[in-house]
């Protein structure tokens, strides 16, 4: 009985534990899946289980998803551009101010970055109301403008991109000034090429977020056309389960674009996430 | 940087301005920082600042179309009614649970994910964190679908086989709430483990190898160590699950829209968009946000003054 033992059975322990525990999480993913792959009527008659009888196993759902969901891939497409919009827009407006507050030594700018945080505080929820009365007002009601507009400027990023940039050298920019470079042109030719791992980070956040959203776009898409995915998804939910085939198939498909990105770029999940709030 | 460097940069500067107000402007330093922050005063005048005096205002308000009347402090006296008590109860009993499950369990998960005998860490890390990445709707469907009410439904099907009866879990108010937790940990688990994880980094080893020295054991270590050491993570993942908590609206609708038996799904959130958007009453709406909106800010005040985002330079 050697140090090696003990310190190999910790190990098995380790890894059972968090196979087992592995396994209870992603356990729903493996429904989500199998179940697409059912004929809609034994969902409706026998239930979800997970049981799988290979030879009941149909792609009748996904064909009749590309077949008549014709609304569905209309969401998708509504999706896919809010979330460009949204990502792209929010990041670099963001990191705009994020930079001016981190770089610039001018008056009040304490009391932004106040304002900033203060800002972090209040969710967007709480002023849905007038909200969308503003929205009314301005005609943007069920519109990609009304979804995005709000989003567009985000209080989360600004932090974000204040705290990356002020560890960045600030005397590459005094030199660039003197070889005569505008103050866009210090952020855009020097000082963006530096914060692109805060790019990368925060695109990914920005786009799982405005990809996932739900109240704000459940309030101001009014119509069926204009509907996200979600929106949609959560519309097509009901009791009697007549849409089951649609609802199972279209939500699999909604969460492999995101799982194929998040593969790609895990560890800029990771560092958008923990710098929240965790300072070290 | 030298005073010379700058007087000559200053010159520099002067001699390619002059006479241009154009460049000059685009040269200015003064007036960089200004045009940087331009989009964030936009929004932020549009979509916070005006919405909120809007909000207040809304609240004494009773709106119907074409017309507005002011009615004074109706709508925070009608917003005394079983309804919003409900809302108000269910919403504290779910952020409860969020705290009471989703502080200590993510706190071990990663102390053990972060023990140097676990291969394959990133591996493990990536399986609890991913169910974070689907949406409430979609993570939703697929749990209702699994705690259906028939005997052959997932859920309850285990349930049989170990000796259980089965459950109607859309319709009771104890295995609604089971059902809104369970779907909010699952998603947000990794997430806290991941904050967790990034705590345990900045704890410095020679504290454990102190203890060690000592003879401390893991479970001591844990406790006199880990935890302790951790409390500013803890604090800080204790504030986002009560914000998390009181916003909570999705994961009940998921599960009943806006219409749960006997209101066991019913949240503040819930309750001001059911008010605004299927009873039409803006002002009573406008009048439970402003209360939700004050609570905020008192956590939030809170928040500060024990992180102190303030002080960080």
């Amino acid at each position: 009985m050697g140090q090696n033992t003990t310190s190999k059975i910790k190990k098995t322990l380790l890894i059972l534990f968090f196979v087992f525990t592995s396994f209870i999480v992603l356990f729903p993913f493996y429904v989500m899946f199998i179940s697409g792959f059912k004929p809609a009527s034994e969902l409706f008659s026998n239930g979800l289980n997970v049981s799988m009888a290979l030879d009941t196993l149909t792609i009748e759902n996904y064909i009749y998803l590309f077949t008549e969901g014709k609304e569905y891939f209309r969401w998708y497409f509504n999706s896919i551009i809010i979330t460009i919009i949204t990502t792209i827009g929010s990041v670099i407006l963001s990191s705009f101010a994020g930079y001016a507050l981190a770089i610039y030594k001018f008056k009040g700018r304490n009391l932004i970055f106040g304002l900033v945080i203060f800002l972090l505080l209040v969710p967007v929820d709480i002023l849905m109301l007038p909200l969308y009365k503003v929205m009314i007002f301005l005609g943007l009601v069920d519109t990609y403008s009304g979804v995005i507009l709000p989003f567009i400027v985000t209080p989360f990023v600004i932090f974000f991109f204040r705290q990356y940039a002020i560890g960045l050298p600030k005397e590459i920019i005094e030199s660039a000034r003197i070889d005569g470079c505008t103050e866009f042109g210090c952020y855009a030719r020097i000082m963006a090429p530096m914060m692109l791992p805060a790019f990368g980070a925060m695109s990914i956040i920005q786009a799982m977020n405005s990809w996932n959203n739900f109240l704000w776009p459940l309030i101001v898409l009014r119509s069926n056309e204009s509907m996200t995915l979600p929106i949609g998804l959560a519309s097509l939910i009901s009791p009697y389960g007549n849409n089951y085939g649609m609802l199972l198939t279209g939500s699999t498909l909604t969460v492999i674009p995101i799982l194929i990105v998040f593969l790609f770029f895990q560890r800029y999940f990771v560092s958008g996430i923990t710098v929240g709030g965790v300072k070290g | 940087m030298k005073p010379q460097e700058t007087t000559a940069q200053m010159t520099q500067i002067k001699k390619m301005t002059k006479g241009n107000p154009i460049k000059k402007m685009i040269f200015s330093q003064k007036l960089a920082p200004f045009f940087f922050l331009t989009p964030f005063f936009l929004v932020f005048l549009i979509f916070f600042l005006y919405p909120i005096f809007e909000l207040f205002r809304m609240s004494f308000q009773n709106i119907l179309i074409g017309q507005t009347e002011w009615v004074g402090l109706a709508n925070y006296k009608q917003m005394m009614n079983s309804h919003f008590y409900t809302a108000v109860k269910n919403t504290l009993i779910y952020t409860f649970w969020i705290i009471v499950i989703l502080i200590p369990i993510p706190m071990a998960l990663a102390t053990l994910l972060n023990s140097k005998y676990l291969p394959f860490k990133n591996f493990f890390k990536s399986a609890l964190f991913i169910p974070s990445l689907v949406s409430v709707i979609v993570g939703g469907v697929f749990f209702g679908l699994m705690f259906g009410d028939t005997e052959k439904d997932f859920i309850n099907s285990l349930l049989v086989q170990i000796g259980f009866s089965p459950q109607q879990w859309k319709l009771g108010a104890a295995t609604g709430m089971f059902l809104m937790v369970s779907l909010n940990c699952w998603r947000i688990l990794g997430i806290n483990v991941i904050y967790f994880l990034a705590g345990l980094q900045s704890i410095p080893n020679s504290l454990y190898e102190a203890a060690d020295i000592d003879g401390a054991n893991a479970v001591q270590k844990f406790f006199r160590i880990t935890v302790p050491m951790l409390k500013p993570v803890t604090l800080f993942v204790l504030i986002i699950s009560i914000f998390g908590g009181l916003r909570m609206f999705e994961e009940s609708y998921v599960f009943w829209k806006n219409g749960s038996p006997n209101d066991i799904g019913l949240t503040i959130v819930g309750y001001v968009y059911q008010q605004a958007f299927d009873y039409n009453a803006m002002g009573l709406g406008a009048a439970v946000s402003v209360v939700l909106l004050l609570l905020a800010l008192i956590i939030g005040m809170f928040q500060l003054k024990y992180f102190g985002a303030f002080k960080e330079d």
